[in-house]
């Protein structure tokens, strides 16, 4: 269980509801599938990955950027029991997906970076402390199913 | 995974006479990020008065790391060759542990997309991951 100083949930509640996640959600997935290409062994069925252009422009990619930004709500609203939140997501990861549980790590990073590209420098250094650590229970949780 | 294409060269070399101006602020930004958001890295630098993310000792550091940066950046086509010398120190004096080399490449990266958007592309961003990992392991090859 992660505990949250009240100034983080502040933070956290801050960040999402500013944030546009029909920009970011497509943008941090995207630039998940170039920089890390290899996790494109998720997306066999989305058509053209060939190469950055296709992947930023592929309709498909943008839409299932969007929902895995949305996945994040879950987190948001019971960041006292993240785990909870994650646990039939992360049997879903596991069991049905079957997503290794260290590229949540590369998209994250993603997120993070395409979030601080948006903020500028309102993303400071105890906003990105905040929002990894947020990433990071969020992550801890959806690996917690895997056996 | 660590070998820079043509393609890679080109593009940090690009990004780089872009930015390079700003190099001092970027990493100054970049350590005191690290030691924001990865306190552990703190423990490196118990000998400084002020350990504060905005101190003079940290920005002081942050345009040294920078300087490495940019000065890898012309060894681009021999990393292992050009950076022996830093690599040397970083094993036997410094000792830096080098799973701290990727902490410090990943808050240059969140610096470089604050400061410049439009610029760091998810094309630049690849292939400046990249170069950052290759310069990890440069520092790392005198270690064992």
């Amino acid at each position: 269980m992660v505990n949250w100083t009240k100034t983080e949930k502040a933070t956290i509640t801050d960040i999402f509801s500013h944030l546009d996640y029909d920009d970011i959600g497509p943008k941090a997935l995207s630039r998940c599938l170039i920089v890390y290409p290899w996790t494109q062994r998720y997306f066999s069925g989305f058509g053209n990955l060939y190469n950055a252009a296709a992947i930023i422009g592929n309709a498909k990619v943008a839409e299932h950027g969007i929902k895995v930004l949305h996945g994040l709500d879950l987190g948001l609203k019971k960041m006292d029991n993240i785990e909870a939140a994650y646990a039939d997501l992360s049997s879903l990861h596991s069991e049905k997906l079957h997503v290794d549980p260290d590229n949540f790590k590369l998209l994250s990073d993603c997120i993070t970076i395409v979030l601080a590209a948006k903020l500028g420098s309102a993303f400071t250094a105890e906003t990105q402390a905040t929002f990894q650590k947020f990433l990071g229970a969020v992550m801890s949780a959806l690996g917690k199913q895997y056996h | 995974m660590t070998t820079l294409t043509a393609k890679d060269k080109q593009t940090v070399k690009a990004f780089w006479a872009k930015v390079s101006g700003k190099s001092e602020d970027i990493g100054a930004d970049a350590v005191a990020r690290m030691l924001v958001v990865y306190p552990q890295t703190k423990i490196y630098f118990s000998h400084w008065p002020d350990q504060s993310p905005n101190s003079p000792a940290a920005r002081k550091h942050g345009i040294t790391v920078m300087m490495g940066v940019g000065d890898a950046v012309t060894k681009i086509d021999d990393l292992k060759e050009g950076l022996k010398e830093l690599s040397q120190l970083h094993a036997f004096t410094l000792r830096v542990d080098p799973g701290n080399f990727k902490i410090l490449s990943h808050n240059i990266l969140v610096v470089m997309a604050v400061m410049f958007p439009t610029d760091f592309t998810p094309e630049v961003h690849v292939s400046l991951d990249k170069f950052l990992a290759a310069v990890s392991l440069a520092l790392s090859e005198k270690y064992r």
